[in-house]
């Protein structure tokens, strides 16, 4: 388990809280420090309580956890909100010249460190920099290097030139003195460094990066949290490689606007959250059944309807799994880790190429908004292959087609997979329909032919289940007999949580799936294990029952659905608990 | 593209279906003119068509081409033509699929004006569905399931399109066949979108908007010597005028600039590398 140390700065939103986490998150990247950040926050633009936090230490952090070790805390109910999580010894360091903050009560066995932020950031050239004072002071108290903070204040503020980085950096410096000279408390951090160099980045900045890497040139969206960073990523990138970014007037233009540029031979991509796939299953059989490749991205949270649109819940796979009338073929995976969001990014492109089926990717909340450390060869752009799967030329045309020169995009393969010919290719022409078809594409109602079409279309999905690693991740002791298993973003805080079982003496097989359909067959596992615990965030337990169908038996579950993600610390509590219980039904 | 395509090249195989003295057939012969004439061939054309009887239309002809989801056939075209812009786009589709479960669509389409070409095939019914009242019938037009007439005014579409900032609208007749196939070249040769809503006559289920009908009410604007469609509010005057139904180019805007130019799309995005870019670890370094 990971030294760590937990630090948040918290206030109001609107309090630039967002930003001065990510500068102190970023500054301990610089210093070779691993990160994992998390936010707690409201929906509003203003009001309303929200938090940064910054879990860092000197190896790789995957996780949150219950404890708060330094607290920024700008309004009262900041520390109220995360009384739980402070612990004997945690500072809070506020201003008490702060009209909220006036006689503010820090708990017992707690330091409370009152720094005039507003008045030192004045005196160093504006209020707005008070953050920044904050900042420098809790440097003190982790006894973390000053220095580190300028490069990441040179990030945030270069734009506006030397004057204002000068003067920020002086607000920090003036944040630590003030400490340094009031308080003579001894703080028990020391905040270790490093020469490792880390980039810090977040789940939809790394399905962004994975698009771009794999030749994505066509982005179609419209904004929701927490999927829009992904649109924000691609925006002003994608142009540098010949692409676009269309934001469209609704989620059923955008998945349309999509598989037009699909349909003209660009990998192609939308993204959005559970609202927006519900608007975009309306287009999702047209998508399969005219053998279209296309990445769809849902970055859950809360549902349904409305719900809690800026919480973690990963109440969707059913929608990825079965939405849609009709019966479709499609693929689902899931990224387990930030890095992963990259990697099976590149993926789902292949996967849709290859099969010319719609790709779902399930992301959620909990990725897109940590921000989290990782060596920069973790994404090795040489080793990004694409594969465009069966796709003809103006010279390979002939071969498929029929006696009267007609191209055969739904031609009867023994693999299922079919070619494809981008519009401009002579001799290509055809139609792409949501009707059912014959080989050319023409609408058929052939009692034989529809049957062959359908098979078809199902055989891509045995042929990738074949040709396909579909592998799974595996973590802990691969002998014992309690087995853990789990889907997407949850595998950060279980890897930590085997570490606390561990302590208590309990030995946990974990494995932690990225593909929801197809899926690696874990009938066997689950078998020959005592116990089998799916831990999810959701109340029903959606891939539980997945898997109990796939083994024919029974999974104990534990299940999150309050809005905030699995805490290694808490998740450990949890697995062990439900150890100890029979399974219900 | 080849110099000598005919306009039958567009045609496929597929006998089509619609009922006989349908105005569709028109309708369509006049865009396969329209194609042929503009130096189009089916390898460089994509349609897009719509959901009704007048959404069979991408079977009927031969181009590439995507028959959709109803009402949802204009994005599909824009997100054809902004990944490919060398391609000639048209969408078609009736005046349910546009201007009803797709007319969300419409008016962000008309305000984006992506280089293409929009033929709504106007029958003032939903035909397929056999006799429902659409967005454009008549107020006291009886249905089946407006026995006494839907009692709410018909949409005007191109109100609807000048409002959202159209830079091309048109109306033809789907059997005036040499003016509705010249009013839609037009709207081909247009830069930016341009919208052609075609009369065209349903002769199954509806009697009131009938060939006649329109024979008798049709004013063609080419006639009219004096009549500038760069004059806005005269096109206004025009399209707002409920006692005429209008033939011709009715308003053109000189200034269009398509979104295509705007954005500085020239590329097909087809083509991409076997790998990842070559400066991709800067997308990495970013991040530091
Ligand atoms: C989502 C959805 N709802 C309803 C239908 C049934 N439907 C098919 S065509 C149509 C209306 C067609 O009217 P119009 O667009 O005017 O075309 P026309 O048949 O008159 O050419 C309807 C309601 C459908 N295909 N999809
Ligand atoms: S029902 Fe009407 S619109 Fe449909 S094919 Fe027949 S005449 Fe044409
Ligand atoms: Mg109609």
């Amino acid at each position: 388990m990971p030294a760590d140390f937990n630090w948040a700065i918290g206030g109001e939103a609107g309090d630039g809280i967002d930003s001065t986490g990510k500068i102190f998150a970023q500054a301990l990247s610089r210093a070779g420090r691993h990160v994992f950040t998390s936010k707690d926050f409201a929906s509003r633009i203003r009001g309303g309580y929200t938090a940064y936090k910054v879990r860092t230490s000197v190896d790789q952090v995957q996780s949150v956890v219950d404890r708060l070790d330094v607290l920024i805390a700008l309004t009262p109910r900041t520390i109220d909100e995360n009384l739980d999580e402070l612990h004997e010894g945690s500072v809070i360091v506020y201003d008490g010249e702060r009209t909220t903050m006036q006689g503010v009560e820090i708990p017992e066995g707690m330091v409370g460190l009152d720094v005039p932020l507003q008045s030192i950031a004045e005196e160093k050239g504006g209020a707005i920099m008070r953050n920044v004072v904050a900042l420098g002071a809790a440097c003190a108290v982790a006894d973390f290097p000053i220095e580190h903070l300028d490069s990441s204040l040179e990030k945030r503020f270069g734009g506006k030139g030397q004057a204002i980085v000068d003067n920020n950096k002086e607000a920090a410096r003036a944040g630590r003195d003030y400490v340094h000279e009031n308080y003579d408390h001894e703080f028990d951090y020391d905040l270790e460094t490093t020469d490792n160099d880390y980039v810090l980045l977040n789940g939809d900045e790394a399905i962004g990066m994975g698009a771009l890497a794999a030749g994505c040139r066509f982005y179609a969206g419209y904004p929701i949290t927490p999927a829009t960073d992904v649109m924000e990523y691609l925006t002003g990138r994608i142009e540098q490689y010949g692409g676009h970014v269309v934001q469209a007037e609704d989620e059923l233009a955008a998945i349309n606007l999509a598989l037009g540029g699909a349909r003209a031979g660009a990998r192609a991509m939308t993204a959005t959250s559970g609202p927006g796939i519900d608007l975009m299953t309306e287009t999702f059989g047209l998508i399969a059944t005219s053998e279209t490749p296309l990445v769809i991205v849902d970055v859950m949270r809360s549902g349904p309807s409305t719900g809690m649109p800026t919480k973690q819940e990963q109440g969707d796979l059913n929608q990825m799994v079965y939405g849609g009338h009709g019966e479709i073929p499609r693929f689902t995976l899931a990224p387990t880790t930030v890095a992963e969001c990259f990697h099976k990014t590149v993926e789902a492109f292949n996967l849709a190429e290859k099969y010319q089926t719609p790709v779902y990717l399930a992301s959620d909340l909990a990725m897109a908004v940590t921000e989290q450390t990782f060596a920069p060869e973790e994404f090795d752009m040489d080793a990004v292959e694409i594969d465009r799967g069966k796709v003809v030329d103006d010279d390979t045309i002939g071969e498929w087609q029929n006696e009267k020169e007609q191209f055969k995009p739904h031609a009867l393969t023994d693999d299922g997979v079919s070619p494809r010919s981008f519009p401009g290719t002579s001799g290509g022409a055809h139609m792409s329909t949501g009707l059912e078809h014959d080989e050319l594409g023409r609408r058929t109602e052939d009692t034989d032919m529809r049957v062959e079409q359908v098979d078809k279309r199902n055989r891509k999905v045995e042929t990738a289940q074949e040709r396909e690693p579909w592998a799974y991740r595996e973590f802990g002791d691969t002998d014992s007999g309690n087995l853990v298993i789990s889907w997407g973003s949850n595998e950060g805080a279980m890897v930590e949580a085997i570490d606390f079982l561990e302590e208590e003496g309990i030995d946990v097989h974990f494995i932690s799936v990225p593909y929801i359909f197809p899926r690696p067959d874990l009938s066997e596992v689950i078998e020959d294990a005592d116990d089998v615990i799916v831990v999810e965030c959701n109340n029903t337990g959606q891939f539980a029952d997945i898997l109990e169908h796939d083994a024919l038996t029974r999974v104990k579950r534990v299940n999150k659905y309050n809005g905030v993600r699995f805490k290694a610390d808490e998740l450990a509590e949890d697995i062990k608990e439900t150890l100890s219980q029979e399974i219900t039904a | 593209m080849s110099s000598d395509v005919r306009f039958t090249d567009f045609k496929s195989d597929k006998q089509p279906t619609w009922c006989p003295g349908c105005g569709d057939f028109g309708t369509m012969n006049g865009m396969m003119k329209a194609l042929a004439n503009t130096g189009n061939d089916p390898d460089n054309t994509f349609v897009v068509a719509g959901i009704g009887c007048s959404g069979k239309i991408g079977t009927y002809m031969h181009s590439y081409a995507m028959h959709g989801v109803h009402g949802r056939a204009l994005p599909v075209g824009a997100g054809v033509k902004m990944a490919n812009p060398d391609l000639e786009v048209m969408v078609a589709g009736g005046d349910g699929d546009g201007y009803s479960i797709g007319a969300g669509h419409f008016v962000h389409a008309v305000r984006r004006n992506v280089d293409m070409t929009y033929v709504v095939m106007d029958n003032r019914i939903y035909g397929l569905t056999k006799g429902q009242a659409s967005p454009t019938s008549r107020e006291d037009f009886e249905t089946s399931t407006t026995p006494e007439g839907p009692k709410q005014p018909p949409v005007n579409p191109m109100a609807l399109a000048l409002a959202a900032g159209a830079t091309f609208i048109a109306q033809s007749f789907s059997s005036d066949a040499m003016r509705h196939a010249e009013i839609v070249q037009e709207a081909i040769e247009h830069d930016g979108f341009g919208f052609v809503n075609v009369f065209s006559p349903c002769v199954t289920f509806n009697d009131v908007d009938t060939y006649d009908y329109f024979r008798d009410n049709l004013v063609d604007l080419a006639e009219d010597d004096d009549y500038d469609r760069h004059d806005y509010n005269e096109a206004k005057d025009r399209i707002l005028d409920a006692s005429k139904e209008y033939q011709g180019v009715i308003y053109q805007n000189e200034n269009s600039v398509p979104y295509e130019e705007q954005h500085g799309l020239t590329e097909n995005m087809s083509e991409i590398p076997d790998g990842a870019p070559e400066d991709a670890m800067d997308l990495v370094r970013e991040f530091y």
